[in-house]
C-alpha cells in the first residue's frame, strides 16, 4: 500500500474518532443545552434540604434557569446553606421565593422559584432566607396519623364507635 | 528454616528485578520518542496497523453490546415505568465504564498480541540486532513509533465503541422496542456530564493504551528468540494487558467517581 494512501485511510480514522467526540459531547451530553459558564450565584438557606443533590436542577415555571452548585451545613444556624449557579440572563426580584420540590412521585428534587413582585433583583452573592423546606414524607405521614388518631379520640365516645378507629 | 527465608528473599528480589527492568525499558522507549516524532510517517504507519484494522471489531462489538444492553437493561426498568432512562443508563456504563475497558481488552487481543508476534520475530530473526549493527537503534525506529500509536489509537477506538454503542441502544429502544426519542435523548444529556463521565472515560481510554501497549512491546521485546518464546509471550500480553487494564479500572474509577 502506498504511503499516501495510509495516510489517508488513518486520517480518515482520525476524523472518524472527531466525529464520535462530537457526537458525545453535543448529542449524547449536555454541553449544547446549559454551559456552565455564564452564570452568577446566589446563597439561600433551608431549614431541610431533603435529598437534594449538587447539579440538581434549579427550575422556574417549570425551565430550568440554574444548577446547584454546591451543599453545606452552616455550622451556627444550623441551615443548609445552598448555592445557586443561575443563568446571568435570568434574574428574580428580591421577594422571590424557594421552594424544595421533587418531580413525579419518586423523581428527583430540584429547587422551584417562585417570582415576586418586587421592583429590585436578586444581585450576585445574595442571601436568601424565604424558603421553605423539602417536604420529607415521614414527618407527612406521622402528623396525618397524629391527626387521625385525634379524630378518632375526639368522635369515638360521641358515636358508640361505629368503627372508624377500630384496629 | 533459613532455605524457607532465602526463598523469600529470593522471589523478593526477582520481582524487584523484574519490576526495574520494566522501569528502563519504559524510560528507553520515552527518551526514543523524539526521535520518532522526527519521523512521522512511522508513527502514521502504526496507527493505521493498529488503529485502523482494529477498527472493525471494535465497531461491531460496540454495536453488539449496545444492542444487549439496551435490551436487558429495557426489561430492568420498564418494570418501574423508567423506560425512558435507558439511554441515560446506557450512556453512562458505555463512556464510564464498558467503551474504555472493553475496547482495551479488545484491543489486548487484537492488536497486542500482533505487535508482540511482530517484535518477537523480528528479534528472532535478527532484524533489531541488524538495524543496531547499521547504527540505527531498534527502540525510536521500531518500539516508539508503536508505542505512540497506541496511545494515539486507543482513545479513538474507544470514543467510537461508546458512539456506535448508544446509536446500538437508540436502534433497539426506539425504533425496535418503541421509548420515545425525545425523552431518550433529553434524559440522556440531563445526566451525563462532558468533563466528568465522557473526559473521565478518555483519560481512562489513554491510560489503558499506555498499559496495553507498553506490555506489547516488552513482551515481544524480551521474549524469547524461538517460537515457543514468541508464544509464550503472545500469551502473556493477553493475560498481563488484561489484568492490568481491569485492576487500573477500579484504581481509576474509585478515584473519578467516588464522589457523587
Amino acid at each position: 500500500m502506498g504511503k499516501k494512501s495510509v495516510e489517508m485511510l488513518v486520517g480518515i480514522f482520525v476524523l472518524l474518532g472527531l466525529a464520535g467526540l462530537v457526537f458525545l459531547a453535543l448529542k449524547a451530553a449536555n454541553l449544547g443545552t446549559f454551559s456552565s459558564g455564564d452564570t452568577y450565584t446566589l446563597r439561600a438557606y433551608f431549614d431541610n434540604i431533603g435529598a437534594l443533590k449538587v447539579r440538581a436542577p434549579i427550575r422556574s415555571a417549570g425551565v430550568t434557569v440554574g444548577r446547584v452548585a454546591s451543599i453545606r451545613l452552616d455550622p451556627k444556624l444550623y441551615q443548609g446553606v445552598v448555592e445557586l449557579a443561575i443563568q446571568r440572563d435570568v434574574q428574580f426580584p428580591t421577594d422571590s421565593s424557594l421552594r424544595i420540590l421533587t418531580s413525579g412521585l419518586l423523581g428527583d428534587q430540584y429547587i422551584g422559584v417562585e417570582p415576586g413582585a418586587s421592583e429590585k433583583m436578586w444581585a450576585p452573592g445574595d442571601e436568601i432566607k424565604q424558603t421553605q423546606s423539602a417536604v420529607v414524607l415521614e414527618s407527612l405521614i406521622s402528623q396525618f396519623l397524629f391527626n387521625k388518631a385525634a379524630d378518632a379520640g375526639s368522635t369515638a365516645p360521641a358515636a358508640s364507635a361505629p368503627g372508624g378507629g377500630k384496629k | 528454616m533459613t532455605d524457607a527465608i532465602a526463598a523469600v528473599g529470593r522471589r523478593a528480589l526477582e520481582v524487584l528485578r523484574i519490576l526495574g527492568h520494566h522501569a528502563t525499558f519504559f524510560l528507553d522507549i520515552l527518551r526514543a520518542c523524539p526521535a520518532a516524532l522526527r519521523r512521522p510517517y512511522l508513527v502514521v504507519a502504526q496507527v493505521h496497523a493498529i488503529g485502523n484494522l482494529s477498527l472493525v471489531i471494535i465497531l461491531a462489538s460496540g454495536l453488539a453490546v449496545g444492542f444487549v444492553l439496551a435490551l436487558q437493561m429495557y426489561y430492568a426498568l420498564v418494570t418501574y415505568g423508567a423506560a425512558e432512562s435507558l439511554g441515560l443508563i446506557v450512556n453512562l456504563s458505555l463512556t464510564r465504564e464498558l467503551g474504555p475497558v472493553v475496547t482495551a481488552l479488545l484491543y489486548a487481543g487484537r492488536a497486542g498480541t500482533s505487535l508482540t508476534a511482530e517484535i518477537g520475530l523480528m528479534k528472532a530473526g535478527e532484524q533489531l540486532a541488524a538495524m543496531d549493527m547499521m547504527a540505527v537503534d531498534p527502540r525510536s525506529r521500531v518500539l516508539a513509533p508503536r508505542f505512540l500509536a497506541g496511545i494515539v489509537s486507543m482513545p479513538i477506538l474507544a470514543i467510537l465503541f461508546s458512539s456506535i454503542g448508544i446509536l446500538g441502544a437508540y436502534v433497539v429502544a426506539v425504533l425496535l422496542i418503541g421509548v420515545d426519542a425525545g425523552n431518550f435523548w433529553s434524559i440522556m444529556q440531563s445526566g451525563v456530564d462532558v468533563r466528568r463521565d465522557i473526559g473521565n472515560g478518555i483519560v481512562k481510554s489513554i491510560v489503558f493504551g499506555f498499559i496495553c501497549t507498553f506490555i506489547a512491546l516488552y513482551q515481544g521485546y524480551e521474549a524469547e528468540a524461538t517460537p515457543e518464546g514468541v508464544a509464550h509471550g503472545t500469551t502473556r500480553t493477553v493475560v498481563i494487558s488484561s489484568l492490568g487494564v481491569l485492576m487500573m479500572d477500579f484504581v481509576l474509577t474509585a478515584l473519578m467517581f467516588s464522589t457523587p
